[in-house]
């Protein structure tokens, strides 16, 4: 049989080494395995496959599928088509970086907890907080995380969340709410925003209230009244918010909240038909006990030197095991490290150019579909919503026949939203690429 | 561009990097320059299974038809994608001898508590709400315990025997009818396969009970022995470990869940599903546990695992042969100079205990671990399993040739004479590493999480403790 | 810099290597020689509520080193009367003065005969020797 391309012992190597462990066979290495748990046959896998053949197998299946470099998309409801710069490609590729473990001895590892620390930094003062954790899987688990970390801190069990968030994240939020303890109640949306009033009675007696900025309906909330009525509560504020918002829209930390969290896709990922991406959650200084996940602090070498470890471990699973804040150990660093990256090369001025660009394509977008707005009142990041007049979902796929992806049902997660687009602008869009949309949904 | 309201307009803006490209390249690469990972060289971490990452991975998930993939893209635009996942869930079932997976977990411990989930919803749904206690070894990931309690269980600890086993005895004694499941590592962190392990199962099935398999060393038994063979009811992946996904500095993995057919009406939605040539996402599932992250799971990760996997084939048990063979050659060569705290064969891993260096030397196993590094070998995970003192566990991978084996044990012989010798080049190590030792109380003590800028203190003129302190880890 | 080993003779002991200084209905409460030493450098004393109440051979708090946390087990009941503010921002006095400046708690004794069931000494020293 040929040589599989990933093993690396020849005949003679395993003869001599069978011969030093002292057994005279691969299969007498089992022994220990019980008779009747011997797999007795082979695995009913298909037959292996060369490199060459590897690659066409997947080419053709990744040929199948309508990614936005075929059509022209619109699509956004937490995954974005923003730009993603060719140096984050290349430095990811870094074979270091690829494929280093966990930073559990920081001698060998001081590039990359230095990136994590980094990467901390950009978190904070994007959102404005004081601590930020190291990463977590994505926007929805971190948002159920900081659940969490409201329980403990407040010893309340109710979770007020507003209906505008964006419903993965709901549906995450209320799947682990069972087993944190966690009471789910929904405050629904009033023309697209959630009602300060309607917030702080929902509130009363709970551990946090979520709300996200911008919306899903991309709308913004009026976020320092809604992080003022839970804190009137005597409940954690937990702002979701959009990386690449930042530059234009204020800090959560400015504006009252206790804990921001939000998917980091948006800044320096691909779409990855969902993942994997990084979530990030930061935290004001009076949490960093409660945080999950990993942390990476500063400190110096026995010479002197500055140096970083992961710090404040006592709060993990390794150490703490039940009593942990939390039961994550693999992270998202790679994700993290792109994210770091793109704002690395992106700087402040440039943060607040994308989102000034996507802001007026945006307000450009509106203007030229000349179509009904579902929330007319309201004023919009990248993304609003349309009435198209027709149930979207037919609308969608007559646009897609002619090759623009027009954005996303809305009636897939709202009821009496039938006929309703929500249509999202990134700065890769043109205004040439938004007069074709306009041309197709009037078509 | 419209006025935005007052109050939501940023005043101040972040202070991100001011670099131009060429600069942000430059320091990027200084921080890979000062990162080891596989690709560097040997990288013997015990539980993380460390192998080499194929760069047809690299290639294949960067095509644009998966990279620029928006989730929420119309099935019939995503064929390719969900074919994909129909495939892995078929190839992961198969190689668990399971029923049905759930490719949705973003890790491991994500996975745990899926798996932990599942179990809940399942004894609810037969009204057995009253099981509320999970056993787990006291060789188990600190994950698993902690996963228990986020799932709102109960923890029951159950021992171990003379021969590494899980003590059969007690577990007797103490299952009953509070007893939801026990979750087991097998083979165990100590790299040994559970001998008991049909006697176990048969304890918590009689009982009414589930068992749980944390897949974190599958690595051993791939096509060899199956978990549901062996009588495990619940499945999780660790796609990073076992099919190679890169482990990327810390993440993404992939935690995937296989399980019997009864628990699967509980699976998270979305499932993938086939209908003849078509391949589509089954929502309609009223008695799902719900969702457990975003979308449908880390996509980028089964396309490498995937491919991985196909390069293998039905071949996939040499995988775990070599893996197995690497561990065993390696600790033939080893358990001399060492101590050996279960003397058995090994599976895919070994523990080794440095308590007689550290008896007669007074040389700890992070002693040990940091001189490798002056040799160019990352070091093994150390104090852990916790119930090995001074434990070094080592897992060589299917990767490794045997002249780098062979490197790598002359390197743990000859720390292990210098320690009899010429201790102090042992204690000092290492000294060919971009920092020596770190001061991890000055850093727990005064947290410096972030730069602060203008403010950012110097710790360089602080006292520190004389002696860095190395925390234990699981992985 | 560490405190050398010792054990005071005034002292009652409890087995979890916790000590208590009885004074009237009042007991001061910390960790012997011994706990400090196996921790290593403390980096954090998480403390009660004052006010609170602790329970004999319950834990009350934690101390943590770098690699490890230990849950404070209350050698006595009662209500919490004081917590040490030192050790907050100095938590290291603890392994500096484990009976002196690094105390831990003030306990308003619920059970005052409670003492009677404390170790003295040479039990303390006795049980040492066995571990």
């Amino acid at each position: 049989m040929t040589q599989l391309p990933f093993l690396s012992l020849t005949e003679r190597d395993r003869e001599e080494m069978l011969a030093s462990v002292g057994v005279a066979s691969v299969d007498e290495l089992f022994r220990d395995i019980p008779k009747g748990l011997r797999f007795d046959r082979t695995l009913d896998l298909e037959p292996p496959l060369s490199e060459p053949e590897i690659v066409a197998h997947l080419s053709e299946l990744a040929e199948r599928n309508a990614h936005t470099g075929r059509e022209l998309s619109f699509l956004g409801a937490g995954i974005y088509d923003h730009y993603v710069p060719s140096l984050v490609d290349a430095l990811l590729a870094r074979g270091e970086f690829l494929t280093a473990y966990t930073p559990y001895q920081p001698e060998m590892s001081q590039g990359v907890l230095q990136a994590i620390f980094e990467y901390q930094t950009v978190i904070c003062e994007l959102t404005g907080m004081d601590v930020s954790n190291a990463s977590g899987y994505d926007g929805p688990a971190v948002t159920a995380d900081a659940c969490y970390i409201a329980k403990h801190t407040t010893g309340r069990s109710k979770v007020a969340l507003s209906e505008a968030v964006n419903p993965q994240v709901r549906q995450v939020v209320k799947t682990y709410a069972p087993g944190f303890g966690l009471e789910i109640v929904e405050v629904p949306h009033r023309d697209g925003v959630t009602d300060p009033d309607e917030l702080r009675e929902a509130a009363a007696d709970a551990a946090c209230a979520i709300f996200q900025q911008p919306n899903f309906f991309g709308c913004l909330e009026p976020a320092p009244d809604l992080a003022a009525a839970v804190s009137e509560q005597g409940g954690l504020a937990i702002a979701y918010v959009d990386p690449l918002s930042l530059g234009v829209l204020e800090a959560p930390g400015r504006y009252g909240c206790a804990i921001a969290v939000g998917e980091g896709q948006p800044a320096g990922n691909y779409q990855a038909y969902g993942g994997p991406h990084y979530g990030f959650l930061a935290a004001r200084s009076d949490y960093v006990r409660r945080m999950p996940g990993r942390i990476v602090g500063e400190t110096t070498d026995l010479s002197g030197k500055r140096g970083y470890v992961l710090t404040l471990q006592t709060r993990e699973q390794h150490i703490r095991r039940e009593k942990a804040t939390h039961n994550i150990t693999t992270n998202q660093t790679l994700l993290a490290l792109a994210g770091l990256m793109y704002l690395s090369w992106l700087g402040p001025q440039g943060l607040r150019e994308v989102g000034e660009t996507c802001l007026a394509l945006a307000e450009y977008a509106k203007e030229r579909l000349g179509l009904p707005l579902l929330f007319p009142e309201q004023t919009t990041f990248k993304e609003f919503a349309v009435r198209v007049g027709r149930p979207a979902n037919e609308a969608i796929a007559v646009a897609r026949e002619a090759g623009v992806h027009p954005g996303y049902a809305l009636r897939r997660d709202y009821s009496g939203m039938e006929d309703a687009l929500l249509v999202c602008v990134t700065e890769k869009r043109t205004r040439e690429d938004i007069d074709r949309l306009a041309e197709t949904l009037a078509a | 561009m419209p006025e935005l309201p007052t109050g939501l307009r940023r005043v101040k803006l972040p202070r991100l990097p001011e670099l131009s490209e060429p600069e942000v390249v430059r320091h990027f690469t200084a921080l890979a320059d000062r990162t080891f990972g596989v690709d560097t060289g040997f990288y013997p971490l015990g539980s993380c299974t460390m192998k080499h990452n194929p760069r047809t991975n690299e290639r294949v998930v960067n095509l644009p038809g998966f990279r620029d993939l928006h989730p929420l893209q119309e099935e019939d635009g995503a064929q390719g994608a969900l074919e994909l996942m129909w495939r892995l869930q078929e190839i992961l079932a198969e190689v668990a001898g399971l029923d049905a997976v759930s490719l949705q977990p973003a890790a491991g411990s994500q996975g745990e508590l899926t798996g932990l989930m599942l179990m809940r919803a399942y004894f609810a749904d037969r009204g057995e709400s009253e099981r509320d206690t999970i056993f787990v070894a006291d060789t188990a990931h600190g994950t698993n315990p902690a996963s228990v309690t986020m799932a709102g269980y109960s923890l029951q600890k159950v021992g171990t025997d003379a021969r590494g086993n899980l003590d059969v005895e007690s577990l007797r004694e103490q299952v009953n009818e509070r007893t939801a499941g026990l979750m087991l590592t097998n083979p165990s962190t100590l790299g040994l396969f559970d001998e008991s392990i049909e006697e176990v199962a048969a304890i918590f099935h009689d009982a009414g009970a589930l068992l749980y398999y944390d897949g974190a060393n599958l690595n051993a038994v791939c096509g060899i022995s199956r978990p549901g063979d062996m009588g495990f009811d619940i499945v999780h992946y660790n796609l990073h470990k076992t099919f190679s996904q890169p482990h990327g500095g810390g993440g993404p993995g992939g935690g995937p869940v296989a399980v019997r057919e009864m628990l699967e009406p509980f699976l998270p939605v979305p499932v993938v599903a086939r209908e003849g040539e078509r391949f589509g996402f089954d929502f309609d599932r009223p008695k799902t546990i719900g969702k457990v992250r975003g979308y449908y799971g880390p996509f980028g990760v089964f396309v490498r695992s995937y491919a991985f996997i196909r390069t293998y084939g039905p071949r996939l048990k040499e995988m775990s042969e070599a893996a197995v063979l690497n561990a065993n050659y390696l600790l033939s060569r080893l358990r001399e100079s060492y101590d050996l705290p279960f003397d058995r064969l090994c599976m895919h891993e070994f523990v080794l205990s440095a308590r007689n260096l550290k008896r007669e030397h007074g040389v700890s196993a992070l002693d040990v671990a940091k001189r490798l590094m002056d040799y160019g070998f990352h070091p093994p995970t150390i104090y852990f399993p916790l119930i090995v003192p001074e434990a070094l566990m080592i897992e060589p991978t299917e990767s490794e040739p045997k002249e780098r084996l062979d490197a790598f044990a002359d390197a743990m012989l000859a720390i292990a004479r210098e320690a009899a010798e010429n201790k102090e080049v042992v204690k000092n190590a290492p000294q060919h590493r971009p920092v020596r030792r770190l001061d991890e109380v000055k850093a727990a003590k005064r947290a410096i999480l972030k730069y602060a800028f203008d403010e950012h203190p110097d710790l360089s003129g602080e006292p520190g403790a004389a002696e860095a302190i190395e925390a234990q880890k699981g992985a | 810099m560490a405190a050398e080993e010792s054990y005071p003779a005034e002292l009652k002991y409890h087995a979890e290597h916790d000590w208590a200084r009885v004074d009237g209905d009042t007991a001061t409460v910390g960790i012997t020689w011994y706990a400090q030493d196996a921790l290593g450098e403390i980096v954090h004393f998480e403390p009660p509520e004052q006010g609170s109440s602790v329970a004999k051979d319950e834990s009350y708090g934690e101390v943590e080193s770098v690699k490890a946390v230990s849950d404070l087990i209350a050698p006595l009941s009662g209500e919490v009367a004081e917590v040490n503010q030192t050790l907050l921002d100095a938590p290291e006095t603890i392994n500096e003065e484990p009976y002196g400046e690094g105390w831990l708690i003030r306990i308003r004794l619920s059970e005052p005969s409670e003492v009677d069931g404390l170790m003295d000494v040479d039990a303390y020293r006795k049980l040492l020797e066995e571990q």
